[in-house]
């Protein structure tokens, strides 16, 4: 037990020194922290979908991207410029503090994720995973077209001048100083995702624990033997949509925020492939491998960024930082699926595997 | 009635790459139920090679077919050892893992693909050369290009080969058989892995004549053009009812024809309100609509458990 609190309290030490010894080295190493938290917050979403219910789904991006554009819009002047009767209701300006903003963000994510549950419920494994990449697919068309006749999204130009995000009066993007210690925007930013894990860690922790956890790992199992207990497949398998989306519209405003601009780029569907790479590789269904795996993935072709110009130079600029990122994250894809199969810190295995019907 | 015409015309071949490439999805899904999200790459590789062989042999002074026929064997080599090595690298020694393992090996090889193409060729898009007569055919209004008509014709001519390989040679029972059950094939004499890499050339195969003609057909290379084309033949495949040939090209032709018709039709129907644009998505939504009225596609048996 002593164990175990001195371990806790050292990664508290750790996680909480992390920003501040970074910005001794400037904004950007503390700006991949940044990043790569919000990859952890949208990984943990992502597990609960793929990892406890077993649903593979290929469109998680959309639900990052409605928080994304929600945070977007009610925050930045771009409703004002297009429709002037909200310009009329608020003169002001709209400039939605993050307590209407974050649930409002989760609350239409979710909404998204229970609609694209519900006409997938009868498919499963790659079928489901080809539909929920469509439905990535369709609202990124969206995304990219909704400029006309209505202006809601400003099509691939994107919405910018997004407020920043502020907690409590205090805006996170101004330089604050606390007990003599000078902290930039970013480490303030840093705080804030570390409790949205952390508070996230606490939900995902408590779930698989819970009965809906219990059920949602029954259903990843075998669904007709889940059924047959008295499961109703059918709710669960929404509620996981629904959860697992609330985590990426949660994540999404908090990037549009972090950002100050959101456009139909960053919500590829390269980006979905590589949150689902995050959950696999880590370890599907096992927290602490689900965040190893968001961390390699988001922080580690980052760190190699610096690097970048010298190998640049070395290819003749054929290889640039952009193209080296991606060939990192695809090779870390294929040489950890090759090596460890079931991820790089899998569950331990509770029990025998129930037998597999012959094929 | 002349617009929908040239939107069929278009549609049609439009929907015979789509069946080239979704050809070569649905058979490595029947034997190794896998998506081989990579397969889109090699379209897209297929069309790099041919646009380097013909800027290669530019200068040589050989007619514009022959330049392609060239061009094309070029690809096929190419292609076919590029997917014999992805199989053999890469899904391979995961045949038995679990089922995520080797769909996150080919997202990675799809990535990994554009970006050695990217290194290799740059980045920007590639003028493909127009090396047959821009002349087209007049059908009173609508018109036919000549690489239109050729498109057509080779993929007729190549799925009735295919057709033939499959249902007639010992290869393509070999092929079945695998498909059906891989150990009780393997009883029986076959060779799983051969059956499998030969499965992977013959789509390797379909697809290099696909990327050229794509290229050909839209004046442009890049190593990003795959990726589409990729997805939405997966979706015919799907469509027509993966792991069965004939609904391959049935699902193929019919993406073809939902999409050019309706990117002809969409502005007028909804009264300018969406756009041309839209068109990516009919793919997506005939998609989710086949699934969930028929999971198990237009033509595809009903398959108890595809988890």
């Amino acid at each position: 037990m002593n164990k175990k609190l001195i371990t806790f309290l050292g990664c508290a030490v750790l996680l909480l020194g992390l920003p501040l010894f970074a910005q001794q080295f400037g904004n950007g190493p503390v700006r991949i922290l940044d990043t790569a938290l919000l990859y952890v917050l949208l990984a943990l979403g992502l597990n609960i979908v793929v990892g406890y219910a077993g649903l593979l789904d290929l469109g998680y991006v959309a639900f990052y991207a409605v928080g994304a554009y929600m945070f977007a819009l009610l925050a930045s002047p771009h409703l004002l410029e297009n429709f002037p009767a909200i310009a009329a209701a608020f003169p002001n300006g709209l400039h939605m503090p993050l307590w209407v903003v974050i649930p409002l963000g989760a609350g239409l994510a979710a909404m998204f994720g229970v609609l694209l549950g519900a006409p997938t419920l009868k498919l499963r494994g790659d079928y489901l995973a080809i539909v929920t990449l469509g439905f990535g697919e369709i609202i990124r068309v969206f995304m990219n077209n909704l400029e006309h006749p209505v202006n809601l999204t400003n099509g691939p130009r994107g919405i910018g001048q997004i407020d920043s995000i502020s907690v409590f009066g205090a805006s996170l993007s101004q330089k604050t100083e606390l007990f003599g210690i000078e902290l930039p925007g970013v480490t303030l930013h840093y705080y804030l995702f570390l409790v949205l894990v952390v508070v996230s860690v606490l939900i995902c922790w408590r779930l698989e624990n819970s009965r809906i956890g219990r059920a949602w790992m029954a259903i990843r199992e075998d669904e007709i033997a889940a059924k047959a207990m008295g499961i109703n497949t059918r709710n669960l398998k929404l509620l996981a949509f629904g959860m697992g989306a609330t985590f990426g519209g949660v994540a999404g405003a908090m990037f549009a925020g972090f950002q100050g601009f959101v456009s139909p780029e960053s919500f590829s569907l390269q980006e979905s492939v590589l949150i689902v790479a995050m959950v696999v590789l880590g370890g599907m269904g096992h927290l602490p491998g689900v965040i190893l795996g968001a961390l390699l993935l988001a922080a580690l072709p980052e760190v190699l960024r610096y690097v970048a110009g010298d190998i640049q130079s070395l290819t003749d600029g054929r290889i640039d930082a952009a193209i080296l990122r991606q060939m990192l994250v695809a090779l870390a894809m294929i040489v950890i699926m090759l090596m460890r199969p079931r991820g790089l810190w899998p569950a331990p295995e509770h029990g025998k595997p129930a037998p597999k019907p012959q094929a | 009635m002349e617009v929908f015409v040239q939107q069929l015309i278009n549609g049609l071949v439009l929907g015979a790459m789509y069946a080239l490439v979704a050809l070569g999805y649905t058979m490595v899904y029947g034997i190794i139920n896998l998506i081989n999200f990579a397969h889109g790459e090699i379209l897209m590789i297929g069309a790099l090679v041919s646009w380097t062989v013909i800027g290669a042999l530019a200068g040589s002074g050989l007619p514009g077919w022959a330049l392609m026929l060239v061009a094309l064997l070029c690809a096929i080599v190419v292609c076919s050892v590029v997917n014999f090595s992805i199989e053999k690298i890469a899904y391979r020694p995961l045949r038995n893992a679990p089922r995520l393992a080797p769909l996150i090996t080919a997202m990675g090889m799809s990535l990994l693909l554009q970006t050695l193409a990217m290194v290799i060729w740059k980045p920007n898009p590639k003028p493909f050369p127009l090396l047959l007569p821009t002349e087209p055919f007049d059908l009173g209004g609508p018109v036919i290009s000549v690489t239109q008509v050729l498109i057509l014709g080779t993929t007729a001519v190549l799925l009735a080969a295919l057709m033939w390989l499959v249902n007639k040679t010992k290869l393509g029972r070999a092929m079945r058989a695998t498909a059906e059950n891989p150990k009780v094939a393997a009883l029986m004499g076959v060779k799983p892995d051969f059956v499998i890499s030969a499965t992977f050339v013959i789509g390797a195969t379909l697809a290099a004549v696909a990327g050229l003609m794509w290229a050909a057909n839209y004046g442009v290379a890049q190593h990003s053009m795959g990726f589409m084309p990729g997805l939405k033949a997966f979706t015919a495949a799907v469509l027509g009812g993966i792991g069965n040939l004939a609904g391959a090209v049935v699902g193929g032709l019919l993406l073809g024809l939902i999409e050019a018709i309706g990117a002809g039709y969409l502005g007028d129907l909804t009264g300018g309100v969406l756009g041309s644009h839209y068109a990516d998505i009919f793919a997506f939504v005939a998609l989710i609509l086949v699934l969930t009225l028929r999971p198990s596609g237009l033509l595809g048996e009903r398959v108890a458990d595809r988890a």
